[in-house]
């Protein structure tokens, strides 16, 4: 297979995967997208398969790793629970991030097994230095993500006197050591590398530690596009258009999806980079006032919303926690039954990653057009009779709208609009931002305290 | 004659632009397949990885291949699969709907 042929199919290869992406605009297209990039993947390992084999005939090791990799992967996408998303989308970054380094390492030792001049150009070294650090970052990074949201590790914040100096001398050093390798003669390039490699895997651990559980969001769509531009830059030093736009085009995305979490917090970027968010999440700001709160038991709350004409229903990552979604979708049904008109109002940050909150409520079958988006939604509260909270705090927490409060200006959930809300909560304790939440004190509020699950469920019991 | 490296800046940049305007049109209630997609076309890396793991003469760095093959393909196949397994779940509720919008 000519270089022409092969470059050829790597067009049509990403052509594919910008389809799958454009499938995204709607669910009804969205599989279809998919597909797409099914179709793409196939295309650029056959065609690659091809060109392997035309020069060296060694495709045997190449198939063999195919195919244990794939059957792990079939295993890992069967077995993981929805819940479990961004843990398992985490490990996916990281995975990228290693092969991007393998792939580097590889192309240091042997560049003529990529088609690359020996020994290798200056240029195409400065490439495998960007794509190897950007990848060594994306791995460890990665790695503590993971570590973090599945709970192997603590997810409070790590601060320490100095930490972003650090950060800062090493990535220096780090860059020293890139620049070393670029200029170095063909016999002395390792030690460089391995030191700037070494750097840039602890690098990816200290950018990390420092950013707290409720920031889970912004990072691991950061790592989303880390992941994105590893691929890029492998794609400029093995000369490969293809690695190059694909790379981008997820390097964009993950771009976008840190952008609009930080939006949907109302923070900024740094703000969030540079860490120590949510130190001590739970810890409530108990003022001497005593306020009251009117609490209700889940018959109460099953006849009121029995008797309403509207419901919109505000789920929070409290309700999949409790694994409460079947639940919700039962009584959902019960009250459409009666006549209810039962919405779902979905907040940017509602669950672990962008997007999650609809998926789990896809997963229990709730339709998606049911389902809206907070803007789309916001405007309804005031003519809805009654808003249900569960397992959601600072996504409607009336604070926002207050100058001088913490989370002034992110973008709330105007469920206090509604003629009544109710709010279920475990306890009283405080959200992740660790703020007191005037919406339960409300006179139209009543609170209905206890597991998610088990209150649904008592609701849906007392609706027959 | 221009050199292979503003090819590929040129490349590079135009292939962002794309990706910035197709993904805004992407509806936020798909934002989970969509990082999972995007991870699963990240895997794109493979390509890479199969030069890595087929030189003329396999030695360790052919080993290294092996394990960035292996690597790589986890995320593809896996990625592409969980997302399939998502969507189907956005899939099955069209009829329902239906039903449940009749009042």
């Amino acid at each position: 297979m000519s270089a022409n042929q092969v470059a050829l199919w790597y067009l049509v290869a990403s052509i594919c995967f910008i389809l799958a992406l454009k499938g995204l605009s709607h669910p009804s297209t969205a599989r279809r997208g998919n597909l797409f990039g099914i179709a793409g993947m196939v295309i650029a390992v056959v065609v690659t398969l091809a060109l392997v084999y035309s020069h060296t005939k060694n495709v045997g090791m190449i198939l063999a790793g195919i195919v244990v990799g794939g059957a792990i992967g079939v295993v890992v996408a069967r077995r993981v629970q929805m819940t479990q998303m961004p843990e398992l989308v985490a490990a996916f970054h990281s995975l990228v991030g290693m092969a991007a380094v393998l792939i580097a390492i590889s192309a240091i030792h042997d560049p003529g097994a990529f088609g690359l001049p020996v020994p290798l150009p200056s240029g195409n070294r400065l490439e495998l230095f960007i794509g190897t650090f950007i990848g060594a970052i994306t791995f460890s990074g990665s790695v503590i993500a993971f570590g973090k949201l599945s709970g192997r590790i603590r997810s409070a914040p790590v601060v320490f006197a100095g930490q972003h100096w650090l950060n800062l001398i090493l990535a220096l050093v780090m860059i020293g050591f890139g620049i070393a390798f670029f200029l170095a003669g063909d016999a002395s390039k390792w030690p460089p590398y391995i030191v700037m490699t070494a750097i840039a895997f602890v690098l990816g651990v200290l950018i990390i530690i420092p950013i707290g559980g409720a920031d889970m969001p912004v990072v691991i769509s950061m790592l989303n596009s880390y992941s994105g531009w590893a691929a890029a830059g492998i794609g400029f030093s093995l000369n490969n258009p293809m690695l190059i736009i694909a790379g981008s085009l997820v390097g964009s995305s993950g771009a976008i999806l840190s952008y609009i979490m930080c939006k949907a917090m109302n923070r900024s970027f740094v703000n969030v980079i540079l860490g120590g968010f949510g130190a001590e999440p739970g810890s409530v700001a108990a003022g001497g006032e005593q306020k009251t709160v009117k609490s209700g038991s889940a018959d109460d709350a099953a006849f009121v919303m029995g008797n309403a004409e509207s419901v919109i229903i505000v789920p929070g990552y409290g309700l999949a926690v409790a694994r409460a979604q079947h639940a919700v979708k039962e009584m959902a049904t019960k009250l459409r039954a009666k006549g209810v008109n039962v919405r779902y109002a979905i907040h940017p940050v509602a669950g672990r990653m962008p997007g999650h909150m609809n998926v789990l409520l896809a997963e229990a079958e709730v339709p998606y057009d049911q389902v809206f988006e907070m803007d789309d939604i916001n405007g309804e509260f005031g003519t809805t009779d009654v808003a249900l909270i569960l397992g959601a705090n600072d996504v409607v927490n009336p604070l926002a709208e207050q100058k001088g409060s913490p989370i002034y200006g992110m973008p709330i959930l105007e469920a206090y609009k509604a003629r009544t809300v109710i709010v279920n909560k475990r306890s009283m304790a405080a959200g992740y931002a660790g703020l007191d939440n005037p919406l339960f004190y409300m006179d139209k509020t009543m609170m209905v305290f206890g597991d998610a699950k088990k209150v649904v469920e008592d609701i849906v019991k007392a609706l027959d | 004659m221009v050199d292979h490296i503003v090819y590929y800046l040129i490349i590079f940049v135009l292939a962002i632009f794309v990706g910035y305007h197709v993904v805004w049109s992407v509806t936020p209630a798909l934002h989970t397949p969509l990082m999972s997609v995007t991870n699963a076309i990240s895997a794109i890396v493979l390509v890479g990885a199969m030069l890595a793991a087929g030189p003329a003469a396999f030695d360790w760095g052919g080993w290294v291949g092996v394990a960035a093959v292996v690597l790589a393909s986890i995320n593809a196949v896996g990625g592409f699969l969980v997302t399939q397994r998502m969507l189907e779940m956005f899939k099955r509720k069209e009829p329902a709907a239906k039903r449940a919008g009749g009042h």
